[in-house]
């Protein structure tokens, strides 16, 4: 703008307040008094309103940055509950002071070296010993339930079906049944962390039901940040 | 009067007439009275003090101007009771942050007891089940109305300039009142608010990018768990009730400042114009 300026145009003021004839101007003085509170009260107000609001709000997001997966085995039974063939349901805590509603069920079964492949991510290590099959359905979370006969997880809400690894055979589901990690301590099977996985059983970290997991798909669901 | 009566303080006995004033004829007032007049003089009084009260009230607050502008403002011919679904929303509005205020004087929105206190106020407290159906079955019938609201105002073309401000700050009251009845229908915290919940947030979820994000912020966490409850009954009784209020100010604002519509089926009358005027 103040190159287009012509000749018609009212001369500029100059930057100097002495030259405007301000009372009490200093000399080099090009900020007037009534700006310079102006904008000390908005920066004071600013600041201030920060102070509050900045620890308020990361007091409030700061669930999205706490680490999902505590430390903590959970006992389900000894060894010889369990067999490859077929599962077993429990009951886990995954949050003890929510009472019932912390509590979760679980599919316990033995890990079977012949019909189970170790999933890609094991990289030739041991596979885990058990396969523990979370009842949390991809879809959207309802609880799945295992039929025996066909060898199915089914959820009640909209008609999703798994087969015996977990795997979707039918409906709505994106990706197979979350797990858990598994270990044998003196004879007894206890339940670790809950993990994702794809279509091919490879190991993610633990996702929401509705987050794909397959090819370029994954890109679009990020893991936690604390993950 | 009775002589058994104390005396009246000064402030309340009239004052004298003054100078060359007309004096009240003696005998109005009762028998025995000193001061003629005094208790017809009092009765105008007190039946004038409810005004002079509001009077007080008005001269330092500039409340009546106001309100004669918001209250008794002009409306198009052909205004009819579809005009009056917004105000009946408010009401729904209102009548659910009054049972609201009560109910959580009874509810404990903890994972272990929300449900024991919901059922206490339906089975034991008493109007319990009056009060807390008032507020279930409010609900929607404050969505309805809503919706209904908003089908008039597209149906009448009241969206139209100038008022498109006043329609976007509906569709944001629309989506907050969503909102309300999401938080609110975990709050019993029965199987069905339960598993209801554990769906809508992971719809949530299922947002490219940004959805994870979003549910981690609902639950207060990775997983359903104690704070998530918390977390919603903050949020249905404090955040955006608060949000409501402000927009439905801002709103009730543009209608009073703006005006409303005419009826799209009434035509503007046509008046023939007199050669001078062409």
């Amino acid at each position: 703008m103040p190159q287009n300026r012509s000749d018609t145009d009212p001369p500029r003021k100059s930057p100097y307040t002495a030259d405007r004839g301000m009372a009490g101007a200093f000399e080099g003085e090009t900020v007037t008094r009534r700006r310079f509170m102006t904008g000390g009260a908005l920066a004071a107000g600013g600041i201030a309103s920060a102070a509050f609001a900045l620890p308020a709000v990361g007091f409030a997001l700061a669930p999205l940055f706490k680490d999902p997966t505590p430390d903590r085995w959970q006992d389900v039974g000894p060894e010889s509950d369990f067999e490859p063939t077929t599962y077993v349901p429990k009951v886990i805590n995954t949050d003890p002071g929510a009472g019932e509603a912390g509590k979760a069920t679980i599919y316990v079964r033995k890990f079977d070296p012949e019909s189970d492949k170790p999933s890609p991510s094991d990289n030739g290590k041991d596979p885990i010993p058990f396969v523990v099959v979370s009842t949390r359905c991809a879809h959207l979370g309802c609880p799945v339930r295992y039929y025996e006969a066909p060898q199915r997880f089914v959820c009640p809400c909209h008609g999703g079906i798994y087969d015996f690894e977990g795997k979707v055979a039918g409906g709505p589901p994106v990706r197979p049944l979350d797990r858990f990690n598994a270990r044998v301590t003196n004879g007894r099977v206890e339940v670790g962390e809950r993990f994702s996985v794809n279509s091919e059983l490879r190991r993610f970290s633990p996702r929401d039901p509705s987050n794909h997991l397959d090819g370029f798909w994954q890109f679009l669901y990020p893991a936690r940040p604390s993950t | 009067m009775s002589k058994l009566t104390p005396p009246l303080p000064k402030f309340l006995r009239p004052a004298p007439p003054r100078p060359g004033e007309k004096e009240r004829e003696a005998g109005n007032g009762e028998g025995g009275d000193t001061e003629p007049g005094r208790a017809d003089k009092l009765r105008e009084g007190a039946g004038e003090s409810g005004a002079q009260v509001i009077g007080w009230l008005d001269e330092r607050t500039g409340t009546s101007p106001f309100l004669r502008g918001f209250l008794f403002r002009k409306v198009p011919k052909g205004t009819n009771w579809f005009y009056a679904l917004g105000s009946a929303t408010m009401f729904a509005f209102v009548s659910q942050a009054v049972t609201g205020v009560f109910l959580a004087m009874y509810y404990n929105p903890d994972a272990t007891r929300a449900y024991e206190s919901a059922s206490h106020i339906t089975n034991e407290v008493f109007a319990g089940e009056l009060v807390r159906g008032m507020h279930k079955w409010g609900s929607t019938v404050m969505i309805v109305l809503l919706f209904l609201h908003m089908g008039r105002t597209f149906v009448f073309g009241a969206y139209k300039y100038p008022r498109e401000l006043n329609w976007v700050i509906g569709v944001v009251l629309l989506v907050l009142t969503l909102a309300m009845g999401l938080t609110g229908y975990l709050l019993p915290f029965d199987q069905r608010s339960y598993w209801a919940t554990i769906v809508a947030v992971n719809l949530n979820a299922s947002a490219p990018l940004l959805g994870p994000f979003i549910a981690d912020f609902l639950r207060g966490g990775a997983e359903f768990n104690s704070a998530t409850i918390t977390r919603f009954y903050a949020l249905h009784m404090l955040l955006i009730p608060g949000l409501i209020g402000a927009l439905i100010g801002a709103h009730l604002y543009l209608v009073a400042k703006l005006g409303t519509t005419a009826p799209p089926w009434l035509k503007a009358e046509k008046k023939e114009l007199t050669n001078e005027e062409i």
